[in-house]
């Protein structure tokens, strides 16, 4: 046990390191946001890799729960009036719950059925934040969120919400390795592999599977209240089905079933989407926002067709077959 | 209007849109009964059907007005660039996406198949932007009116197309070689195998006449409405309800499905609230996924929901 914890604790010192030395060299504030975003989606891709890498479940309305965080931060800090901090853990909190609730009905569907379901829910979230204008702004937002406040302190840098959302991430980012490491970790596992098999063993798959939604739904709140508290304003489109299924890129670019992966898979995407954006607008001037979609959905297509385990090992392993092989399609995971 | 007027008129312009979500969800179990595959892009189909169609019907510029194109071709032609496009495309997607996926695991199919769709949704954003495009409709003149309710030409069309669709589609399944090896290879495909029947080849046919029917839809349907590059995957969503509804793997049950699922939306939408018109579908859906899974024609074999993943 302790042997298999070990190497990954240097690889936390090295992360910790780097990233708590950036703020010092770096004063741009556009990059730090964008780093802290990097930490925001970190946040979102574990909980997501949880649920789709380990209970093998397919989510494609994760950024109902995001959103979910961020409109309930707003409510209660602002509309409410609660103290900020305690928007923040509410938030987290409720939305995690609303995420096992949820969960019992949902969960009774498998495959392409559940797919369509956590799509529905997105959906709905939307719809439902576009039409109750009153409450949330509708399709224009809600501005004016307050910044996080804790014991005096005010938030309100993009460096100390930079180093408060990487303190946060890399916090959860270990409990979830604690998690699949531990006897949980191996129920899901056995779960992915084959639902009868684990049943027959004693393990129940269902509240399992509940408990890590659940889980992932409380991590996606947290992100979503951050994500508030740090630009303090918020618009349905930051958290539609698409920004979903770019969270389903995220941790498949890191691989599905990997923690650490979470990290590379949110900073690529986030930084692909900038660079492809850039590139896009000298290409064609004036070509729409939405335009990287293209490549994160080609990017999709390609990494499950040919590397399940995502790009890190996928490629790795890519190699060896090509340098090893001339016979018979390697099945894939399953 | 008299309410009872007004009830005509949403059942009527119900049936009108369910008649798409009858040919996407047609598309949906030609697929899935041919590969066990749920292909969440088939709404897309519709969209490029119908952007394909417009660019050589009217004058359009592509690229943000890089690439003029005033080709103005007749109607039935245009029709036909839209189908043959979606087909090429259907088939690009088969060979390149579905197919070297087909060991893969239920979770990394529906991946790659959403993959696909962002992917086309995007491709069509770049060449035609987010305008929202209209064909004109293809007959000019004064509508109809049937108890109260005002059915326009092209609602005509729809309905029609549909039938004709479905009729087709009976008589190629049962009457001819090609749909009777579809049919094979969906009911046993280790059995089809043996009898010569190239399975694989089957699933590249069954996307091309799935791109076939979207397409068609997404063609006929935008004279009414206006189509834009974002309407694919809730097309989607609304067929595979669609299909759902009517049994996962019953072609007519998925045409019964989806002119039902029209008429509820647009009767909710009327009385209820119009804002939350997508919503309903999903109420649908949640009902009909938890309460009865074998969808509301007819019951399937615990069989058939095994292979479904239910």
């Amino acid at each position: 046990m302790t042997t298999r914890i070990r190497p990954e604790l240097f690889l936390m010192a090295a992360l910790v390191l780097v990233l708590a030395a950036i703020p010092v060299f770096v004063h741009n504030n556009y990059r730090i946001f964008t780093l802290t975003l990097i930490g925001l989606f970190t946040l979102l891709t574990v909980g997501l890799s949880l649920v789709m890498g380990y209970a093998g479940q397919v989510s494609l309305g994760h950024a109902t729960f995001y959103g979910m965080g961020a409109y309930l931060t707003a409510l209660l800090s602002s509309s409410l009036g609660m103290p900020s901090w305690a928007a923040l853990v509410a938030s987290a909190l409720i939305t995690g719950l609303v995420g096992f609730v949820i969960g019992i009905p949902i969960f009774r569907l498998r495959g392409p059925y559940l797919a369509m379901a956590t799509l529905g829910l997105n959906v709905i979230f939307i719809l439902l934040v576009k039409n109750e204008g009153q409450i949330t702004g509708g399709p224009s937002g809600f501005t004016n969120i307050p910044p996080l406040a804790f014991a005096g302190r005010i938030f309100d840098t993009d460096a100390e919400m930079y180093y408060l959302v990487w303190v946060i991430a890399l916090g959860v980012l270990l409990l979830s390795l604690n998690i699949v490491n531990s006897r949980v970790g191996r129920a899901l596992r056995a779960i992915h592999a084959s639902e009868v098999a684990a049943e027959t063993l004693g393990i129940d798959a269902n509240a399992y599977k509940l408990k890590i939604f659940g889980l992932a739904a409380g991590y996606a709140g947290l992100a979503g209240a951050l994500y508030a508290q740090t630009i303090r304003f918020i618009s349905p489109s930051s958290f539609d089905v698409l920004v979903s299924i770019e969270l389903v890129t995220m941790a498949a670019i890191g691989g599905l079933a990997s923690i650490w992966g979470s990290i590379f898979g949110a900073a690529t995407v986030v930084y692909m989407a900038d660079i492809i954006r850039d590139w896009m607008s000298e290409l064609l001037a004036g070509a729409p926002g939405e335009g990287e979609i293209i490549v994160f959905g080609l990017l999709l297509v390609v990494i499950m067709v040919f590397m399940p385990e995502g790009v890190t090992a996928g490629g790795v392993k890519a190699v060896r077959n090509w340098q090893a092989r001339r016979h018979e399609h390697v099945p894939s995971r399953t | 209007m008299t309410p009872s007027e007004q009830l005509a008129q949403y059942i009527v312009s119900g049936i009108t849109q369910g008649s798409i979500y009858a040919l996407i969800a047609l598309g949906f179990v030609t697929i899935f009964n041919v590969t066990g595959i749920i292909n969440f892009s088939q709404g897309e189909f519709a969209v490029i059907g119908a952007f394909l169609a417009i660019t050589v019907a009217q004058k359009v510029s592509l690229f943000r007005g890089q690439l003029p194109v005033a080709l103005e071709w007749p109607l039935p032609l245009a029709i036909l660039v839209g189908v043959l496009g979606a087909i090429l495309v259907g088939m690009l997607l088969y060979r390149f996406g579905i197919q070297p996926a087909r060991h893969a695991s239920v979770l990394s199919q529906i991946v790659v198949t959403i993959g696909a769709s962002i992917a086309l949704r995007g491709m069509v954003l770049l060449a035609w932007g987010t305008d929202p495009y209209r064909l004109a409709p293809f007959t000019a003149a004064k509508p109809l009116r049937l108890f109260g309710a005002v059915i326009t030409r092209q609602s005509l069309w729809v309905m029609g197309l549909t039938f004709v669709a479905v009729v087709g589609l009976y008589f190629f399944f049962r009457f001819t070689m090609l749909g009777k090896a579809l049919r094979a290879s969906s009911a046993n495909p280790d059995a089809a195998r043996l009898m010569g029947i190239n399975t694989r080849r089957m699933g590249l046919v069954a996307f091309a006449l799935s791109a076939a029917l979207g397409a068609l839809g997404g063609i006929v349907i935008t004279p009414s409405i206006f189509m834009t590059y974002d309407r694919g995957l809730m097309l989607s969503l609304k067929g595979f309800v669609a299909m759902i509804m009517g049994g996962l793997t019953d072609p007519f049950g998925a045409v019964i499905g989806g002119l039902l699922l029209g008429t509820v939306e647009s009767l909710a939408a009327g009385l209820i609230s119009s804002g939350y018109r997508d919503a309903f579908t999903f109420v649908v859906l949640f009902l009909v996924l938890l309460l009865r899974l074998g969808g509301l024609v007819g019951r399937k074999t615990s069989q058939e929901l095994e292979r479904a993943g239910l």
